[in-house]
Order: structure tokens, then C-alpha cells, then sequence
């Protein structure tokens, strides 16, 4: 598509098909191979005749590895790609459609605060159901479960971005009569293309934290071990296999790399075309997948080929059939009734939703049991703050040290972005042996494991603002000769505040889905406790039991809203209000 | 064209009938924008609307567009009534409206997409469009890469490939460097003269009077709060017109006398008039150094008694966004005194331009409180509050109660600057607190 986009128009169209050349080959192998992995791999999460409750066998002998990252992949690139459709359908209903906002964007506040594991709990049965005797079930539950852990900022990402359109363009569109199908494709869909990418990159890094959940589905007091990674890794745990943990973390890497290099690079510099000014990153390198499909003949003509079909499907004549516009007064009785009944109806629904829940967990739990969960949700609470506090004091002076050297900042941005997908579960060893051998407090460390994912959003925030920060503020400040705290309470920390809050807004958010993984350790045969909400839900996830599931699920996300809130948004109003350079 | 306006038949164009237009201010209260608009446009005529910022010029011309819905009144055109945007107008916008992500060659292709012409017979509209407005060698590149005078020829490429009748233009020219819109203006009168394109009439909105001047065949002054033509000027010059000829600048002045001309609350006092205004008036947006910098321009040897206003807007490179606001005031605060185009400075003005920092806010002070009824309102009622101090809140829902939202934030945050330039009053951001004490 990207190839489609490169070509240059020139007044004599190339259309005579010219022979394929050396790099025609090489990147006709590079296709073909993606191509002939998928469908293996495709094959594989396919297989019928297979019943609940039999074992897949998960090999740790390294040279299954490879296989096994492929259906990883496999897993979260279809994920990916339902976020996307997702993404493009929901979120444009909600940017369209006022009613439809006020719905929807509040669902997508509490749904984001769910833990990844509650999903797949609750969309394993139905998806068992609908393919029975076939691996396609569970698959598609994990799926289910990916798909929940990168969905959301997304979809927030292209609502936000629908809704800043410039006034002007929007005139403009109209004044030339788009139809809806063309504006979508011609206007929403760039517009929102460079928030979109970076945040299915973040997805990414989201969905490989979760790899070891996503793939380990119980059922029935079942366990199903999917073929892949996080599967390789939950097997090596119980065994204390070191060796497998050490190949899991190289297959990640490679994985990764080749993520970044096929995928997100070329997205990359793709996403350059969709900003509005040119980016002053001048003299960066051409990602070498683009060069090499810049150098074959064939393939460029088949560049071109997909441009014509591209253009033909946005053209779809279907979709242009123009209404007729008459001017309708607009009867103000039927559009009162209309709202009303709207409201009633969202209203209804909502109260019967709560109502249902409570009286599921109150059938099952007793109150005494609702405060106790209550109060391990505060004791998660508290080790999040702490947490964000900690990670804050290391990180924000480290990243305005980074922000502050562009050569450091080019090194550390890709490397940030790696930590972040580094799942928790290959720290358990590390985090076991330190607790038995030292005699630790596991209720104090095995939380750091919380925020190991999620505090590189603090780092790449802080680095971000530091980079917005005028040069000439800082000039200023040398002039005068600011140092010190000083330099720190006047220049820096003002600058950097929204940033920082934005950070810590996504750190913390992350931290309290991280905490199921994080609360319950797992080496060999030793497994640390910690008390709180997580372990609370990773235990009655294993054994499905489902009112304290939804009792726990519930309470997370009343208190991840709450504190959202009360906390969060008003610190964020007023870094807005008063921080952000104009 | 040149035929067409020749021949005597002027077919109707665009027929701008009642066109009224208000804004919600509260949810029982309208504030009305446009009112009693009625113009038309005929073949072969470039007409331009001309008037202050937020005499809602651009609004009309929108609604024209059928971009935006009038509230009475009817648009019509070649005789059919214009409920959404129709084939045969197309628009150039003043921001240029181009898809950054779209090649120049998209962009222009983009008009013809909508109207479903198949990709050949686009390509090669796009491409003589591209030749005819002067881009010929930029089709490839983007947006980002083009400086402002190119995007706004894009912006061209764009309206006119899709063959309108009638183009509009929201002030094209108004981002774009002096010399830059002069290169682009004459490319676009010979555009039109020369009959290249189906054109048959355009409608420019504009602040600028040396353009209104120099493009149209006729000028229709716009008058604000609410908008309205003020009055209508036909211009019989032959293109091009010389910026130097007399009786080019016997057009501009004309232009900047009915500009002038009093609207509304004008005193005669000891033959001098002044403009005095309520509570509820909505003050021109003007910087104290503007203020300043205009009076001191004023009062030099060279302009005795009375200065006249083009050759000042042309020494201090004002255009009438930026002059008009400052005569208003300076008429307000009773520093000087505007007729037929002509500024005269009275007493206190020459005061003020004489007088050093402190006693300019020492004048500047007095006038304050006698003649902006807002700022002695302010001040009453910090001097009436027990602990001298009153919310901003409070106020601005005063305001409301003649302004719109937006329009009373506006005025309270130019009389807070006033305010706090002439020391009448302290002002805190954070709390929005307005007070007497000064800042610690």
C-alpha cells in the first residue's frame, strides 16, 4: 500500500508491463515467504478433532521455537487487525453520531480499566461453543483476549483525531461533495493515520505483555495451552527451566525486530505524508524494506495496480448515490420524544445491567467478602501510587537527561519500546530467587513486576516533553544563569508537567491490569503471594469461579474510574489549562 | 465574458434575497449576525464584499456556499434555492483547505472524484488545471513542501477544475506575504479577464481595500453588529488598474470615508463627534501599544491638524482589521475624532502622546472610567464588594446578557488589559479573581 503511495505521477503513465528484475526476486521471496508462514501457521490454529480438556503438549526444546512464534504472531496480527476494524467502525460512529458518544466513549473509559483476563474468561464458553471439536475455539478466545488488550487506545486515538479535524478541511470536503464513503477514505482515515500507528505500536508492546494470559486458557477446570510462546513460557516457569526462559527472550527479540523492521518502520515513514508540516527529524535513514521494493520493476507496476484498485474502491460508485437534499423542518415534538427515549432506553439497560451483576455476586458472596475485596483493591491501589511514584523520581530526571541530548533520545526511543512488550513473567525467576534467597517481604517486592511494562510510558512522555520544550526557554535560563533546583522548579518541571501527567495517567492505568500477573509468582515449585485485587482475580480466574471473578473485575474498574476521576482528570485539566506551550 | 458584459444581458447569477442569520447566545437568546441582506450577482460581474473582521462577511458568503443554513431569507442560484452545496460554485478557502496528505495532483483530483469522472479523464483535467494556474512541475509533491502563495494556487487548481459558474473566495490572499498576493491577484484577474476558464461571476470577501479596489466591479461595504451593506460602490476603472492613478486613489479614499461614516451613538460635542457606547458595547480588540503606537504616529509636525487615513494605514502597513479597531477606540476614549476618512487628535490625545509611561496611565485611566461604561462599572463594583474583590464569572454573565459567549470573554478579557494597563483594577489568573490590591 505504501508502495501505491510512493509513486510519482508523472503525465505518460507507465502502462506496459516491464520485466521483473534482481530485486524482483529477492522481494518476491520475501512476500511469498510471509505468505506460505502464515497459512502453516493459519493451518495450525485450524486443527479439528480436538476436544477440551486434552492436552497440547508444549515442547520447551528450543528448536520448536520458531514455530511456535509464528503462531504468536499470527494470533496478535489478526488482533491487531479486528482493533482495526473495530477502530474504523466504533470510532467513527462515536465521532459521528452524538448519541452514539455519549454511549459509547464512557464504555470505552470503563472497559479499558477491565483486566485482559476477564475478557477471556468470559469469551472462552461461546467461542467452545461455536467450534466445537476444533482448536478454533480457544483460539479464537485468545484472540478475543488480545484484541481487548490493544483495542482501546485506539479506538480513543481515531475518535480524537476525527474530532480535530480543521474546520476548513471539513468546508472544503463538503463544498466538493465527498460522499461519506470518500470523506471516510480521503479525510477521516489520513487524518488519523499518524495517532493510529503509534498507537497500534503501543498495542503491540500491550499484547506482548500479556502473551503468557492471552495463550494459557482454563475452561472447566481445564487447562488449554495454546501453541506459542507465552505458552513456552508458562511451561518453563513450573519447571525452572532458565535455558527456555533465555530462548523465550531471544525469540521475542527477533520477533520484535522483525516487527519493527517489516511493519512499523515502513509504517513509519508511510505516516510521514499524513502530517501537516514537515518533521524536522531531517537525514533519516530509508527503512531498507522500502529501498528494496523501490528497486524492483514488477512490483512497482503492481504498486501501481493496487493504487488503481485502491482509488477504484474508494470511488465505489455504490457508495456515491447522493441524497437529494430538501430543506425538512425539523419538528421539534418528534425530536423531543426521540431524545427522550433514547436517554430511557441507554438509562434502562444501564440500570438493569447493575442490577444483574449485583444480584449475581450477592447470590454467591457475602458482604463481609465485598468489603474484603474492596480493601485488597486498596491495597493494590496503594502499592500502584507508590509504584508511580518511585518510577517517577528514577525516570523523569532520566528522561530529561535523554530529552535533552537528541543523539541519546534517537538510541532509547526503540529501546523503550521494547522493554515495554517484555512480558513480567520472564522476571519471575529473577524476582523468586531474590525473595527466597534474601528472605523478602513478597507483599512489597514482587510489585515492582507491576509497573514493569508500564513505567516506560512515564520515561517516553518525559523525553517527549523535554523535546517540545523551546530552545529559547532554555537559553534563557543558561542566560540568566538558572541553575539548580532552581532550573528544575522554574524551567523544567512547568514544561514537562503535562507530559509527565499524560505519562503517569497511562502508567498507572497499565499497572492495575499488570497486577493480576504481577501479585502471583510462579518458580519451579515455588509461588509467592502477594495480597491484593490481582491475586484475588488471577486465583478465581483459575479455578472459573465466576461470581468472585465478576465481584473482582467490578471493583478493579470501579476504582481504576474512580480514582481516574477524582485524581487524574483534574491534574490533567489543569496541566492543560495553564502548562501547554500555545 | 468580456462579451457578456457588453451585450446588456446580465442574467442573474446569485440572488442573495432577506438572508438573515443569528447564533445561539443562550438557550432563549439569538444574537443576530446578519440582517436584511439583499444583493445580487450578475454574468461577467466580480463583486466584493468588504467589511471589519466579524462583520460576518464570511458567514455570508457561506451561506451562499450552502455551507451554513440562513435563518430567513433565500439564496438562490441560476434561479434554483441553495439548501447544501451545488455543482457550479466552488470555493477558495483563506487557510488553503488542502488535504496535507494528498499530493498536489490529488488535491485538485479530489472535486472530480466526488463528482464521479473516471480516473483518465480526471488525470488529465487535474493536470491542465495544474498547467493553467502556473504549478506545472509540482503534480507529485505535497502540500508541506509548497510555500503559501503555491498552496493557495493550489487551492485555485482545485476550485477550478471542476468548471464552476461562480467562484467564492474567503480573503485568498490575507496569509499569503504582500508581494506574493500582488503576483497571485494579477494571475487571477487575468484568469478571468482573459476567459480561459467557464467562470461567470465572482464573489471575493475581503478586509483588505486596496484589493477590493483593485479586483471588483463592484464593492459592497459591510456594516457590523449585525451585518448588513452599509452601502454599495460601483467601480467603472479599467483593468489593470493603476495604484497610482487619481482616480484609483480617489476610490480608496471614497471607500475609507463610507468605512468611517458613523454607525450608531455618536455625539456632537463643541462640534467635535464622538462615539459613546453602554455597557453591553462590544470593544474593539486593540493592544495598548497599539493604542499608543497609533497616537504617537499621529502626532508628528508632518500631520498638523488632521491626518488622512490611507496614507497613515499605508506609512504603519495597517489594514482595516488592524486600523479600523484602533480609530474606534481612540473615537470611544475621545482621543481623537474620525470624519471622511480623516483622523484629527483631540486635547487628551495629544496629551497622551506627549506624556511619559506614568502619567499615560494616568490619562489613559481617566478616559477609562468616563467613557467605557464596562471598566467604571468594574471598578464600582470592586469599590461597592466588601474585600475588593469580585469573580470574573460574574461580570462575564453580564455580559452575556448582550453578547455571545464567546464575544463576552472577549470583551471582558480586553477591558481586564485595559484595566490593568491603567491600574483601575488587579487581576489574578488562576483564581479568576479581579481586585483592588496589587500583586505582593
Amino acid at each position: 500500500m505504501f508502495n501505491s503511495g510512493r509513486r510519482t505521477f508523472s503525465k505518460n503513465e507507465v502502462t506496459s508491463w516491464s520485466l521483473p528484475n534482481y530485486w524482483d526476486f529477492i522481494a518476491l521471496i520475501l512476500i511469498l515467504s510471509i505468505i506460505l508462514l502464515i497459512g502453516w501457521a493459519a493451518a495450525g490454529m485450524t486443527t479439528t478433532h480436538y476436544t477440551v480438556g486434552e492436552t497440547i503438549p508444549i515442547s520447551l526444546d528450543p528448536s520448536a521455537l520458531p514455530y511456535y512464534s509464528l503462531r504468536t504472531v499470527l494470533r496478535m496480527l489478526i488482533g491487531l487487525l479486528c482493533s482495526l476494524i473495530f477502530t474504523l467502525t466504533i470510532g467513527t460512529l462515536a465521532a459521528k453520531s452524538k448519541r452514539a458518544e455519549q454511549v459509547i466513549i464512557p464504555l470505552i473509559d470503563i472497559l479499558q480499566s477491565v483486566p485482559v483476563l476477564g475478557f477471556q474468561v468470559i469469551a472462552v464458553v461461546p467461542f467452545l461453543a461455536l467450534f466445537p471439536n476444533s482448536l478454533l475455539g480457544p483460539e479464537c478466545a485468545a484472540i478475543f483476549a488480545i484484541f481487548t488488550a490493544q483495542v482501546w487506545n485506539m479506538t480513543l486515538s481515531f475518535y480524537q483525531s476525527s474530532r480535530t479535524i480543521s474546520p476548513e478541511l471539513i468546508e472544503a470536503v463538503q463544498m466538493f461533495r465527498l460522499s461519506a464513503w470518500q470523506r471516510f477514505w480521503r479525510v477521516d482515515v489520513p487524518n488519523a493515520m499518524p495517532g493510529l500507528i503509534w498507537n497500534s505500536m503501543m498495542s503491540m508492546s500491550a499484547s506482548w505483555f500479556f502473551v503468557v494470559a492471552s495463550e494459557a486458557i482454563t475452561v472447566a477446570n481445564k487447562n488449554i495451552t495454546l501453541p506459542g510462546i507465552g505458552s513456552y513460557i508458562a511451561a518453563a516457569l513450573p519447571n525452572a527451566d532458565l535455558h527456555a526462559v533465555g530462548y523465550a527472550i531471544i525469540a521475542m527479540l527477533i520477533v520484535i525486530l522483525a516487527y519493527d523492521q517489516l511493519m512499523f518502520r515502513p509504517l513509519n515513514q508511510w505516516m510521514e505524508r499524513f502530517r501537516a508540516e514537515e518533521s524536522d527529524d531531517v537525514g533519516r535513514t530509508q527503512p531498507w524494506i522500502i529501498s528494496l521494493f523501490e528497486h524492483t520493476r514488477l512490483m512497482r507496476n503492481m504498486g501501481v495496480l493496487i493504487g488503481q484498485f485502491w482509488d477504484a474502491f474508494v470511488n465505489l460508485s455504490w457508495f456515491r448515490q447522493k441524497k437529494t437534499v430538501i430543506q425538512h423542518e425539523h419538528n421539534e415534538w418528534v425530536s423531543k420524544i426521540i431524545v427522550i427515549s433514547w436517554y430511557s432506553l441507554v438509562s434502562i439497560i444501564m440500570f438493569t445491567a447493575i442490577a444483574f451483576l449485583v444480584w449475581y455476586i450477592k447470590e454467591a458472596i457475602a458482604w463481609h467478602e465485598v468489603l474484603w475485596v474492596i480493601c485488597l483493591g486498596l491495597f493494590t491501589g496503594l502499592r500502584v501510587i507508590v509504584l508511580i511514584f518511585i518510577s517517577s523520581l528514577i525516570w523523569v530526571p532520566v528522561g530529561v537527561w535523554v530529552g535533552l541530548r537528541p543523539r541519546a533520545t534517537k538510541i532509547v526511543q526503540p529501546l523503550i519500546q521494547f522493554l515495554a512488550s517484555f512480558p513480567a513473567y520472564l522476571f519471575f525467576p529473577v524476582v523468586v530467587m531474590l525473595i527466597v534467597r534474601f528472605k523478602l517481604n513478597p507483599e512489597i517486592w514482587t510489585s515492582p513486576l507491576m509497573v514493569l511494562g508500564t513505567q516506560w510510558y512515564i520515561l517516553f512522555n518525559v523525553i517527549a516533553g523535554t523535546l517540545a520544550l523551546p530552545k529559547d526557554l532554555r537559553q534563557v535560563a543558561s542566560n540568566l544563569q538558572v541553575t539548580g533546583w532552581l532550573w528544575w522548579k522554574r524551567l523544567i518541571l512547568p514544561a514537562i508537567f503535562p507530559y509527565f501527567i499524560t505519562g503517569a495517567i497511562t502508567a498507572a492505568g497499565g499497572a492495575w491490569n499488570a497486577s493480576i500477573v504481577a501479585e502471583v509468582v510462579t518458580w519451579g515449585d515455588t509461588t509467592i503471594r502477594a495480597t491484593g485485587l490481582g491475586s484475588y482475580i488471577a486465583a478465581y480466574a483459575t479455578n472459573l469461579n465466576y461470581p468472585h471473578l465478576a465481584l473482582g473485575i467490578a471493583v478493579m474498574c470501579l476504582l481504576v474510574v474512580i480514582i481516574n476521576r477524582i485524581f487524574w482528570r483534574p491534574l490533567y485539566n489543569l496541566a492543560e489549562k495553564y502548562y501547554f506551550f500555545d | 465574458m468580456t462579451d457578456n458584459l457588453h451585450n446588456g444581458v446580465k442574467q442573474a447569477l446569485i440572488e442573495v434575497v432577506d438572508i438573515k442569520k443569528s447564533f445561539k447566545k443562550s438557550d432563549n437568546q439569538d444574537l443576530l449576525v446578519l440582517d436584511n441582506l439583499h444583493f445580487t450577482l450578475r454574468e461577467g460581474e466580480l463583486i466584493a464584499l468588504l467589511g471589519k473582521s466579524g462583520s460576518g462577511k464570511s458567514t455570508l458568503l457561506r451561506i451562499i456556499a450552502g455551507l451554513v443554513k440562513p435563518n430567513s431569507g433565500e439564496v438562490r442560484f441560476c434561479h434554483q434555492p441553495v439548501y447544501a452545496p451545488v455543482p457550479g460554485m466552488s470555493m477558495v478557502f483563506q487557510s488553503f483547505a488542502l488535504m496535507p496528505w494528498l499530493t498536489v495532483l490529488q488535491n485538485v483530483e479530489l472535486g472530480l472524484e466526488a463528482q464521479g469522472v473516471p480516473p483518465a479523464e480526471r488525470r488529465a483535467r487535474a493536470i491542465k488545471a495544474i498547467d493553467i494556474i502556473g504549478l506545472d512541475g509540482f503534480e507529485s509533491a505535497f502540500p508541506k513542501e509548497l510555500s503559501g502563495g503555491m498552496r493557495q494556487r493550489v487551492g485555485f487548481a482545485r476550485a477550478l477544475v471542476v468548471d464552476p459558474t461562480v467562484l467564492l473566495m474567503d480573503e485568498p490572499f490575507s496569509a499569503l506575504d504582500v508581494l506574493t498576493a500582488d503576483n497571485l491577484r494579477s494571475d487571477l484577474l487575468d484568469l478571468w479577464n482573459e476567459g480561459k476558464t467557464k467562470l461567470k461571476g465572482i464573489v471575493l470577501v475581503t478586509h483588505n481595500i486596496e484589493e477590493a479596489a483593485a479586483l471588483a466591479d463592484r464593492i459592497l461595504i459591510f456594516g457590523s453588529n449585525p451585518g448588513c451593506i452599509r452601502s454599495e460602490l460601483t467601480v467603472d476603472l479599467d483593468h489593470p488598474r493603476n495604484e497610482s492613478d487619481p482616480a484609483f486613489r480617489k476610490l480608496v479614499d471614497d471607500i475609507y470615508t463610507l468605512m468611517t461614516q458613523p454607525e450608531e451613538g455618536v455625539v456632537a460635542i463643541r462640534g467635535l463627534r464622538f462615539k459613546t457606547i453602554d455597557l453591553g458595547y462590544r470593544l474593539p480588540k486593540v493592544e495598548i501599544s497599539e493604542i499608543t503606537g497609533f497616537l504617537e504616529a499621529v502626532h508628528t509636525p508632518e500631520y498638523k491638524t488632521k491626518a488622512d487615513l490611507p496614507e497613515i494605514a499605508e506609512e504603519l502597513h495597517l489594514n482595516v482589521d488592524d486600523l479600523f479597531p484602533i480609530t474606534e477606540i481612540l473615537e470611544i476614549m475621545r482621543f481623537a475624532t474620525v470624519e471622511k476618512g480623516d483622523i484629527a487628535l483631540t486635547e487628551s490625545g495629544k496629551q497622551f502622546a506627549d506624556a511619559d509611561i506614568l502619567q499615560r496611565k494616568k490619562i489613559f485611566a481617566d478616559n477609562l472610567m468616563n467613557y467605557v461604561p464596562l471598566a467604571r462599572h468594574i471598578r464600582h463594583e470592586l469599590d461597592k464588594d466588601p474585600g475588593h474583590r469580585v469573580s470574573e464569572e460574574r461580570f462575564l454573565a453580564e455580559l452575556e446578557d448582550y453578547l455571545s459567549h464567546e464575544a463576552a470573554e472577549e470583551v471582558l478579557k480586553i477591558v481586564i488589559d485595559w484595566g490593568r494597563y491603567a491600574e483601575i483594577f488587579a487581576y489574578d489568573y488562576n483564581t479568576g479573581l479581579l481586585s483592588l490590591e496589587n500583586p505582593q
